[in-house]
C-alpha cells in the first residue's frame, strides 16, 4: 500500500474513493491504510505548496548554515530541537559535510530574520557559528517547478 | 491534365483516417478534454532531452551510418537481451528507423507486393493496412473479439492463413484495444507459425507498458527468431514521440534489405534523436517504471469508471488505451463520439477507425492527468445516462 504515499505526496486533494479506484483496492482498505500511516507518523502532515511571490504577502526566506557542538549523550538532536521549536524555523536538517544543521527561516523582512539569528540562534550555547543566505527566488520546490513552461501541446495526429 | 488521374488507384483507394474531423471540432472548443490522442502526455525525461541538447552543443549535426550509430545499436542489442533474452548482432541485425512506423513501412515494402497477403488482426494501428495497400499487397483482416479479450486465437489465425500469406502482423500490446498476448497465448500462435513460410512483423512499441505479467515477444519462441522482425521504439516507453526514433531487429538478410530501403528513402534517423535514445537506454529504466506505475493507476481509474456507468469494458492490460463497448447506448461509434464531444466536450475516438470490427466500441486513452480522467469520466457518465433516458 506504499503506493498511497507516492500518490498523496504528489496530490493530496484526491479523495479516498479516487485513490481506491486508482489502486484497485476497496475504499475501506485505503482509509485504513491512510489512518495507519497517520498514526505511525509516516504521514506527518498535509501541506500546500504556494508561490508567495505571486501574492501581496511579503516574505523573506533564509537558509542558515549552522555549526554546533554536539551535546554529550544527546548528539545533535537536542541542539536541533532547541532550534526547530521556534515557529520561525520552517525546516531543519542535520547535514554531513562542512556544517551541521541547515535551518530555513521564514520572516516578513530581512531585518526580522537578521534579528532572529542575532538574538535567538547565534547566542545558543552550542552554536559555534552561523552563515546566513537569503533566498532570492524559488524556481522549484518539493519537486514542483514554479513557472512551468511545459504545457500539453500535443497536436492532432492520426494513429 | 487531371491531377487526380495521375495518382495510382491502389493509393487513391486507401481511405483517409476517420479521426480527423473530431480533431477539427475539438480545436474550436474551450475546456474540452481529449482522450483521443495516442501519445504519452509525459514530456521526455530531462536527462534524455539534455543528452539531445548536449549533442547539438557539441556540434554533432552530421549524418550517422545509415543503420544508425553503432553505440545506439549496441545499446538496443543489450536491451533486447536483458528484456527478452533475444540476441541480435548490432552490426547486422538491427536498423534504427524514423519511429516504429518507418520500420513497418520498410518491412512491408521489402516483403509484400501484388499477389501477397498480409494478415492484419484488427482493431489495430491504422498504418498496417495502409502500408500493405501502398505496396500493392492484399490485407487480410482478422476480426479480434471482445469475448477473447481482443487476443488473437490460433483458430482465427489458421483460418486466415493461405498459401499466399507472406506476412503476419502481430500487434501486441495493442492500439486501440489495450489487449496483450500472455505467454501461453503467444506460444500457441508461435506453434502455428514456426513451420510456415511466412515472415512475422511483431509491433512491440508498447511492450514496456504491460501491466500484468511480462511482455513476451513472439521472436523468443522456438523457431521464431529467424522469421520475425521485431519492431520497437522510444515513443511510448520513453515519451519520445516527437523525436521520431525506433528500430527493427531481425535476420541479417531482412535487416540488410530494410536498411537498403531506409538508406534510399531516409538516409539515416535524426542524429539528435539517436544521441537522446542512447541516453534513454542507458539511464532511464526508472523513468519508464515510474511512468508505467502512473499509467497503471489511471488505467484502473478509467476501466472502473466505464464499468460503473454500465459499459462493458474488458480489462486492457497493455498500452494506454481503454476500449469500452458502447452498444448499450443505442448509438454507433461515430454518433457516440460526435455527440459526446458536442454535449460534454470529451473526445474519444470511434473504434471502427481501427477496423470495421471496432464498430460498437470507442477508444479512450489514459495518457492524460488523473484529474482530467476523473473529470472526463464524470462527463461521459452524464452523457451515457442521458442516452439511456
Amino acid at each position: 500500500m506504499e503506493e498511497i504515499l507516492e500518490i498523496l505526496e504528489k496530490n493530496n486533494k484526491l479523495t479516498e474513493e479516487q485513490i481506491a479506484v486508482m489502486l484497485g483496492k476497496s475504499v475501506q482498505e485505503v482509509k485504513e491504510a491512510i489512518k495507519k500511516y497517520e498514526d505511525e507518523k509516516v504521514i506527518v502532515g498535509y501541506s500546500t505548496l504556494i508561490n508567495w511571490d505571486k501574492t501581496n504577502k511579503e516574505k523573506v526566506i533564509t537558509l542558515i548554515e549552522v555549526k554546533v557542538t554536539p551535546q554529550r549523550g544527546e548528539g545533535f538532536d537536542k541542539v536541533a530541537e532547541r532550534i526547530y521549536r521556534y515557529p520561525e524555523v520552517k525546516a531543519c536538517y542535520l547535514m554531513s559535510g562542512g556544517f551541521d544543521l541547515t535551518v530555513i527561516i521564514e520572516g516578513k523582512t530581512m531585518k526580522e530574520v537578521a534579528l532572529f539569528v542575532a538574538e535567538k540562534l547565534a547566542p545558543l550555547e552550542s552554536v559555534l557559528s552561523t552563515a546566513t543566505h537569503f533566498v532570492l527566488k524559488k524556481y522549484k520546490d518539493e519537486g514542483i517547478t514554479f513557472e512551468d513552461k511545459e504545457k500539453d501541446d500535443r497536436e492532432a495526429v492520426v494513429l | 491534365m487531371n491531377i487526380g488521374d495521375m495518382i495510382l488507384p491502389h493509393v487513391k483507394s486507401v481511405p483517409p483516417s476517420g479521426i480527423r474531423k473530431y480533431f477539427d471540432m475539438i480545436n474550436e472548443m474551450k475546456d474540452a478534454i481529449s482522450l483521443g490522442i495516442g501519445e504519452p502526455d509525459f514530456v521526455t525525461p530531462w536527462n534524455i532531452r539534455e543528452a539531445g541538447i548536449y549533442s547539438l552543443e557539441q556540434g554533432h549535426t552530421h549524418y550517422s551510418a545509415n543503420a544508425g550509430f553503432i553505440e545506439l545499436r549496441e545499446e538496443i542489442s543489450r536491451y533486447m537481451k536483458r528484456k527478452h533474452g533475444l540476441e541480435y548482432k548490432p552490426r547486422e541485425e538491427i536498423v534504427v528507423t524514423v519511429g516504429g512506423s518507418e520500420a513497418i513501412d520498410a518491412a512491408l515494402r521489402a516483403l509484400a507486393g501484388p499477389g501477397d497477403e498480409v494478415i492484419i488482426p484488427e482493431p489495430s494501428f491504422v498504418a498496417y493496412k495502409g502500408c500493405a495497400s501502398f505496396c500493392g499487397a492484399t490485407p487480410v483482416v482478422i476480426d479480434l473479439k471482445a469475448e477473447n479479450q481482443f487476443r488473437l486465437t490460433p483458430e482465427q489465425l489458421e483460418n486466415a492463413l493461405t498459401p499466399k500469406t507472406k506476412v503476419v502482423i502481430i500487434p501486441f500490446p495493442n492500439n486501440p484495444t489495450g489487449a496483450i498476448m500472455p505467454g501461453e497465448d503467444m506460444a500457441r500462435i508461435a506453434e502455428i507459425l514456426k513451420d510456415r513460410d511466412v515472415i512475422v512483423l511483431s509491433d512491440e512499441l508498447y511492450s514496456e507498458l504491460t501491466y500484468e505479467g511480462r511482455h513476451m515477444s513472439i521472436a523468443s519462441y522456438p523457431g521464431m527468431k529467424e522469421k520475425t522482425i521485431v519492431i520497437n521504439g522510444f515513443s511510448k516507453a520513453y515519451a519520445m514521440t516527437g523525436w521520431r526514433i525506433g528500430y527493427a531487429c531481425g535476420h541479417r538478410d531482412l535487416i540488410s534489405v530494410m536498411t537498403k530501403i531506409h538508406q534510399y528513402a531516409i538516409m539515416c534517423s535524426p542524429t539528435t534523436a539517436q544521441h537522446a535514445a542512447i541516453e534513454a537506454l542507458r539511464n532511464s529504466d526508472h523513468d519508464v517504471e515510474s511512468m508505467k506505475r502512473e499509467y497503471n493507476r489511471r488505467r484502473r481509474a478509467m476501466v472502473d469508471g466505464f464499468r460503473r456507468m454500465g459499459l462493458d469494458c474488458f480489462e486492457p492490460l497493455g498500452a494506454f488505451y481503454v476500449f469500452p463497448c458502447i452498444k448499450s447506448t443505442g448509438l454507433t461509434s461515430d454518433e457516440f463520439c460526435e455527440k459526446l464531444l458536442a454535449e460534454e466536450k470529451v473526445l474519444v475516438v470511434p473504434g471502427n477507425a481501427f477496423g470495421e470490427c471496432g464498430e460498437g466500441f470507442v477508444r479512450a486513452t489514459y495518457a492524460n492527468s488523473i484529474e482530467n480522467i476523473f473529470e472526463a469520466i464524470k462527463r461521459i457518465e452524464r452523457f451515457v445516462n442521458n442516452c439511456r433516458k
